[in-house]
């Protein structure tokens, strides 16, 4: 288990350290590792490479550690979710989040509402109509016996459809084609936003909420086993989803502000880590967050340089990328995939 | 320890249930619906009654901490999602315990040897039958190392060696056993006791000899029994009539 975590974090620093290498522009590799030594370290550097420098720290870094904080936060929400409502194909957003986002983001970009925000507007619009979906879904769900996994999957799915007719509408509707189209890009996912303004709340949030997580995996190993098995080993059922819930609309809905709604990780990362490890949660708690990171990364790599210089939505070259992977673990690999 | 239920009543569903187990199987049995699973979910909290108490040795069983530490339960939940390994199911039965990574290692290896399902340690829950699962989920519940052990219907879809097989691992633990049962014959074989539930209240309770006579079973069941010695073991066993009674 420590040699795989070792493993996933020399992939992780080899991925990041690529990743601030590859582009458009290419920084030879030993370059890029270079300079990053040397801005980590605080050492100086040769004044011709002040370009190269610039492009690796103030352009590339952000983005790529970024992409990292996206990948690790949406694989360990996927986690925490699938276990919260005890189903296999739950999703981050399948608590509406990110339709209810997108609402908030369409409206941004075709209506030009919170436009004193300048470029935040679209993070903040986002943000807000994230978590108020959420609070919709929540209250709509409960009942007086707490929350129960199906109601929320259902609410969740039900008021997503909502959402989304309400973020289409916007987007049909707006004057501007332009516009439409920078809300739909916004919608697949980007990290062209990305600067150093906006890693450190997204990071702090992840690094919180995994840490939260990994505290709570045996837990959530009891309650991924039905809800009165978890009860009868001494967890307070409805007080702990209460709990999962908050916590995993925060983490997704600041992951969903900075880099758009991203599809396919928080669903599939937790299926390839629980395929390698199995479904114990402290082993996966450990390593799906690192996978997801060294995932994202490359794929937002992909994203740049696919069609230069042009870029791709994230959500695209997620599933072109995770796809082929995920069949060739499920051929491989004897997986039970919900139920049996 | 002793398990003692004091009028406890859940909306219309059960009411006024008073029944006691100490060191002992006891059984509870009663027709599809009159409340025996309710009447257990109160006793492993996972169903808050509206009124009466549930108490565990002097201990009312709202202590969340306390009860996990001291009452397993095999509930009838059977909807896993997840492949856990069998030692992994095992093992969350130390999740009331505080951690101790080596006597964990040795209550989960003991408790999986008990059971005889050592060789099934590395095997995926999912792929087992459900007799093995049954065993497995009474490793678990062994594994917790409680004094009263609840279970649900624990030979539901079990062939009858395997019902045997579950009944006598729960009675071979000499703790206190509470089990709903719908097989009489089971029910008088394996239980001290046993109490009988209809339409939501207690209708009978004692030794099987005692309790299972063909009167009890006409009004309670509806059908027509007659009682036979076992030949070996001398407990009493019914036999139906093929016709129901009204």
């Amino acid at each position: 288990m420590i040699s795989k975590i070792g493993a996933l974090v020399g992939v992780l620093v080899v991925s990041i350290v690529a990743g601030v290498a590859l582009g458009p522009v290419s920084v030879p590799f030993g370059v890029t590792a270079d300079l990053l030594w040397e801005a980590f370290t605080g050492g100086t550097i040769p004044a011709g490479l002040a370009g190269q420098y610039h492009i690796v720290w103030d352009i590339r870094l952000p983005r790529v550690l970024l992409a990292a904080v996206v990948g690790a936060g949406l694989s360990t929400v996927g986690v925490a979710i699938q276990a919260m409502v005890r189903n296999a194909l739950a999703d981050p957003y399948v608590l509406g989040i990110s339709s209810g986002a997108s609402v908030g983001a369409t409206a941004v970009a075709t209506l030009g509402v919170l436009s004193g925000l300048g470029v935040y507007a679209l993070s903040v619009g986002a943000f807000l109509t994230g978590l108020g979906a959420t609070a919709l879904v929540y209250i709509t769900a409960r009942t007086s016996r707490g929350l129960t996994p199906l109601r929320l999957v259902l609410t969740g799915t039900a008021l997503a459809y909502g959402f989304s007719a309400v973020a289409m509408l916007l987007v049909f509707q707006a004057p501007r084609g332009e516009a439409a189209r920078a809300a739909m890009f916004w919608l697949l996912g980007s990290l062209g936003g990305a600067n150093w303004q906006s890693l450190p709340v997204a990071a702090v949030m992840t690094a919180a909420g995994i840490v939260y997580l990994a505290t709570k995996a045996r837990q959530l190993n009891a309650m991924a086993m039905g809800d009165e098995t978890a009860t009868t080993l001494g967890v307070a059922v409805n007080r702990f989803r209460t709990h999962l819930f908050i916590v995993t609309a925060a983490m997704t809905g600041v992951l969903v502000a900075v880099s758009g709604a991203v599809g396919f990780v928080g669903l599939m990362l937790p299926h390839l880590t629980r395929m390698v490890v199995g479904a114990d949660h402290r082993k996966v708690l450990a390593l799906a967050p690192l996978a997801g990171a060294s995932f994202l990364v490359w794929v937002d790599v992909a994203a740049r340089m696919l069609a230069a210089p042009e870029e791709l939505p994230l959500g695209v070259i997620t599933a072109a990328l995770g796809v082929p992977c995920f069949i060739f673990l499920m051929r491989r690999r004897s997986y039970v995939f919900g139920g049996s | 320890m002793r398990v003692e239920l004091t009028g406890v009543t859940v909306r219309n569903i059960v009411s006024d249930i008073t029944l006691h187990a100490s060191a002992e199987v006891v059984g509870i049995v009663g027709p599809n619906g009159s409340g025996k699973s309710t009447t257990l979910r109160c006793v492993y909290r996972a169903l808050k009654p509206d009124a009466g108490t549930v108490v565990l040795d002097g201990e009312n069983v709202h202590k969340r901490h306390f009860v996990a530490r001291h009452l397993a339960a095999l509930t009838q939940e059977s909807q896993v999602e997840f492949d856990f390994t069998v030692a992994e199911v095992v093992e969350m039965g130390r999740l009331p315990h505080d951690r101790d990574p080596v006597r964990d290692a040795r209550v989960v290896s003991d408790a999986l040897a008990t059971v005889d399902v050592s060789h099934l340690a590395s095997r995926s829950f999912l792929s087992l039958s459900g007799g093995e699962r049954q065993r497995v989920l009474i490793a678990r519940a062994i594994a917790q190392e409680p004094h009263v052990l609840v279970l649900d219907e624990p030979t539901n879809h079990l062939d009858i060696r395997h019902q045997l097989d579950v009944l006598g691992l729960a009675r071979g633990l000499g703790i206190t056993v509470l089990t709903v049962l719908h097989d009489l014959n089971l029910a008088a074989s394996y239980c001290d006791r046993l109490y009988v539930l209809d339409e939501g209240r207690v209708v009978a309770s004692g030794t099987p000899a005692e309790v299972l006579v063909p009167e009890l079973i006409a009004k309670v069941f509806h059908v027509t029994a007659h009682v036979v010695a076992h030949p070996t073991t001398g407990v009493p066993q019914l036999l139906f009539d093929q016709e129901v009674t009204p």
